[in-house]
């Protein structure tokens, strides 16, 4: 775990939340297609694959397994079953980026190029600071655009789950490149495979760097990435010993990062090449033996379908359709969409009563609601900086154990960064003439609330609006009432 | 000032040089400082309490997150194996602030020295707990929840305090949490707010609204976070200018909306505040040196703003962090998790000096760890018993001895 601060809270003192966003915004033309399918609320019942999706259906599998869409993606899935629908949400994941990243994300050496940061200058160092900084900026921005462009939306959030799973912070790891690919290892194995990511995970430079690997070498073996790999990434508390963590940090000894291109090296002189009893293996275990000795645990599989389950379809995971589904991800051998098709297809991600249980995070509620809403920013420094003081900065996670997530979203603080930035988002939908956007939510009063809000709003305000015949009022209502924090 | 005798030979360090200034800050009189007259007794403070426990007085909680390395915090130096184990992160002698002739402070505490000659400063060591878990989450949420090693419990300590015994209904809130997102003994249902800037409260209040009914409980939490917002800040006024300086650092704005809090609000019962980085598995002695220096300027600056307020006479700070480090220092020079650790408390009524005992250094556990000398429910019966006045065991699950660090 490292200590990263909390730079949020040092924003909401700076910023003046509103009125800043304001000049960045511009209202994009996008153009929805005429309204055609009449929205009908139907309950998903315990029913089987082959159901068909109305709109509401349509939404909720959107927005859930990606970022709230806008009414003609929400059109385009009407219609289908629950198993067209989401095996073409998985069949269309994408594996690399629509845009194209920081120029400097391909430079073939690091910042430092070797050097070590006690030999600069303190101009040197200073300057130094400053590019990390800017690149930190650059590539935050860049993925936010790219969750913006994508035309598959559940890649991302996979990408963004992953980087919440196998935390990595800028502020250690201290090169934006590396995090740069470690969010593109994160991108191709989406939805690829779990053995696989992990394995690729534990020579990641971003890796060795954040959990002290690249600082373990034999007979000074450094406990941070073993505890870790096993308490966070796979298997959870109680499940292994400290003598597990012992013989583990020893396996994963001789993992390196090169310090001029900032590549993974194998230094065969560092690794301890002793004998080790590590999860109930023995014998001269080296990080991919160690990795296949966790991989083999029963528990990883329950372990991480749960978290998926967190994600995608209540707090509360079900231990016996969690088992089932493991089941199906072990014998697999983790790939990553059996799991996720057993969880979209499962009767508790339809019920009614799962629907509006999950919060949705910072960058779910900006994206989803530029996305939705049809805006489109032309500046992002300011969006990503919202998600930041909303508790969620990209490539910086609080700690080991990355964002909590879930109602742990929403404080006070939190809150109110998130209504005024929904506040500022109502204000730019022109009002009046009604932009294409907005007038294109417009088909009938009931649609904007049926777009937007995946339960009956709680306050007054939306009815109200409704009655008034003002749309613009409306949209403002909806986005500020509680349910649209909720997915 | 004779525990200064080993630096006066030498030329002033710069912790030393802080130490006089500091010293200047804090021995005049609060008006002398302030350079304004002494002002009433503030209308935030309650004049009595609403129910049994003394709420008037107030408890201000630091986190230490990451686990603050306590062997070079209250350094043990006349013990040799203190260096033995620490060839590399020993810190040298004649820079320790002498306490006591076996403990002294890391050299970066040394603005604290002052309230420790006033007695204000109680530090307590060897505190954890049986069975010690190293996971920063576990290890934290037993802290948070003041439960067993082998057991899970979802409401914090004082959310289970104020159940039992409520604040005053016109309180602002039971508690606010500065300087993290995370509730820790708040956790569970207390009406705790996380706050950056106090006084937005009013502008926030009007973004939200305190009524309407929840499908689910997702739902739920909102409205109550929405129903907070607006109870608070119809309880809080905040203008409010004061003489301290705060540190321009985070820990220091933390000090800063901590005192904003206490003085706008009408009343409140606790405040947890968060100093993060003190995981330091790796090159831990410029690391800590910075957070330790960030941490007593901010602690001192926080002793000036309640003074200010008049409040410090009613103020118990207390420092607490999931876990110490381990002895021995690992080989990245730095120190892995550990159990055994000292914490602060300070405070006008605070019994200043060295409480617990300290955990010795040559009877390690298997895993290189000290064996705790006190029991961190302990601190917190200390707390409700001492500090609050009501019984303790209803909220600690047994009794746990009380420990002298506050005054009657």
């Amino acid at each position: 775990m490292a200590g990263a601060t909390l730079p949020a809270l040092d924003f909401a003192r700076r910023i003046a939340a509103t009125g800043a966003l304001a000049t960045f915004f511009a209202v994009a033309a996008s153009h929805a297609g005429p309204a055609s399918a009449q929205a009908v609320r139907t309950q998903p019942s315990a029913a089987a694959a082959g159901r068909v999706l109305d709109f509401d259906d349509a939404r909720f599998l959107l927005t859930r397994t990606g970022f709230a869409p806008s009414r003609t993606e929400i059109e385009g899935c009407v219609g289908r079953t629950r198993a067209q629908a989401v095996d073409a949400l998985l069949a269309g994941a994408r594996t690399s980026p629509v845009v194209a990243p920081p120029g400097w994300t391909s430079d073939p050496e690091t910042l430092l190029r070797g050097r070590r940061p006690r030999d600069l200058t303190s101009d040197e160092r200073k300057a130094l600071q400053q590019t990390l900084r800017q690149h930190a900026l650059e590539l935050r921005e860049w993925w936010i655009a790219e969750m913006l462009a994508t035309d598959s939306p559940l890649a991302e959030r996979m990408t963004l789950f992953w980087h919440m799973h196998f935390t990595s912070n800028i502020q250690k790891v201290h090169d934006a490149r590396l995090m740069y690919r470690q969010n593109a290892l994160f991108r191709r194995e989406a939805l690829g495979n779990f053995g696989r990511l992990l394995h690729e995970v534990t020579r990641d430079p971003a890796m060795l760097r954040w959990l002290d690997g690249a600082r373990s070498r034999r007979g000074a073996p450094n406990e941070n990435y073993a505890r870790e790999v096993m308490e966070l990434f796979t298997l959870g508390v109680g499940q292994y010993t400290q003598h597990d963590v012992v013989d583990g940090a020893r396996a994963f000894t001789g993992l390196g990062v090169d310090p001029v291109s900032g590549g993974f090296v194998y230094r065969p002189r560092q690794h301890d090449d002793g004998e080790k009893t590590f999860l109930g293996v023995s014998g001269n275990l080296d990080a991919d033996g160690a990795i296949d000795a966790i991989l083999a645990q029963h528990a990883v599989a329950p372990f991480i379908v749960a978290k998926l389950w967190r994600e995608f379809v209540s707090p509360t995971p079900d231990q016996r359709e969690v088992e089932a589904i493991a089941d199906r991800f072990r014998s697999s051998h983790y790939d990553i969409k059996t799991a996720l098709r057993g969880l979209f297809l499962s009767d508790a991600f339809w019920a009614p009563r799962n629907r509006g249980t999950l919060v949705k995070s910072p960058v779910e509620l900006v994206v989803g609601t530029l996305r939705a809403v049809g805006l489109d920013p032309p500046k992002l420094r300011p969006v990503a900086a919202a998600t930041a003081r909303m508790g969620e900065v990209l490539f910086a996670p609080p700690d080991v154990r990355g964002w909590r997530g879930g109602d742990d979203w929403i404080t006070s603080s939190t809150l109110v960064v998130r209504k005024e930035f929904l506040l500022k988002v109502s204000q730019l939908i022109p009002a009046g003439r009604m932009s294409p956007p907005a007038a294109a939510m417009r088909t009938s009063d009931a649609d904007i609330v049926h777009v937007l809000l995946p339960l009956p709003p709680v306050g007054g305000a939306v009815a109200e609006a409704t009655s008034e015949r003002d749309p613009r009022a409306e949209i403002r209502a909806a986005l500020l009432d509680p349910v649209y924090e909720v997915k | 000032m004779t525990l200064f005798t080993n630096h006066r030979a030498s030329v002033p360090s710069p912790a030393r040089r802080r130490f006089v200034a500091a010293a200047a800050a804090l021995l005049v009189t609060p008006v002398a400082a302030a350079g304004v007259p002494a002002r009433p007794a503030p209308l935030a403070a309650p004049a009595a309490p609403d129910t049994a426990a003394d709420y008037r007085r107030l408890l201000v909680l630091v986190e230490l997150k990451g686990g603050n390395d306590g062997f070079n915090t209250l350094v043990p130096y006349a013990d040799p194996l203190y260096r033995t184990l620490r060839p590399r992160l020993a810190i040298a002698r004649d820079a320790i602030v002498q306490l006591s002739d076996r403990a002294g402070l890391h050299p970066a505490l040394a603005p604290l020295l002052p309230l420790w000659q006033a007695r204000e400063l109680a530090l307590i060591e060897g505190v954890s707990y049986p069975d010690p878990n190293l996971s920063h989450f576990r290890s934290i949420e037993i802290w948070n929840t003041a439960s067993r090693s082998d057991q899970y419990m979802s409401k914090g300590w004082l959310t289970r305090t104020f159940e039992a015994f409520a604040t005053p209904s016109r309180f602002a809130a039971d508690g606010f949490v500065i300087g993290s997102y995370d509730l820790g003994p708040l956790e569970g249902g207390a009406r705790a707010l996380t706050i950056a800037n106090p006084a937005q409260l009013e502008h926030h209040a009007s973004l939200v609204s305190d009524h309407g009914s929840a499908h689910t409980e997702a739902l739920a939490h909102i409205l109550t976070v929405e129903a907070d917002i607006v109870r608070a800040a119809t309880r809080f006024r905040p203008e409010r200018t004061f003489a301290t300086a705060f540190p321009a650092n985070p820990f220091g704005n933390v000090v800063r909306s901590a005192c904003e809090v206490v003085g706008g609000a009408s009343g409140v019962a606790a405040l947890k505040l968060t100093l993060n980085g003190f995981d330091t598995h790796v090159d831990q002695l410029a690391r800590q040196a910075r957070l330790l220096d960030e941490l007593a300027q901010g602690l001192v600056a926080l002793r000036a703003g309640l003074v200010e307020l008049g409040r410090w006479d009613d103020t118990l700070v207390l420092t607490y962090a999931e876990f110490g480090r381990r002895p021995h220092e690992n080989a990245s020079a730095g120190t892995d998790h550990g159990t055994a650790n000292v914490h602060f408390a300070l405070g006008g009524r605070v019994a200043g000096g060295l409480h617990g005992a300290t955990p010795s250094l040559d009877r390690l556990g298997p895993d290189g760890n000290p064996v705790p000398t006190v029991d961190f429910r302990s601190v917190y019966a200390t707390v409700l018993e001492r500090w609050w006045n009501v019984d303790s065991r209803g909220v600690l699950g047994g009794r746990f001895a009380t420990l002298p660090f506050v005054r009657a």
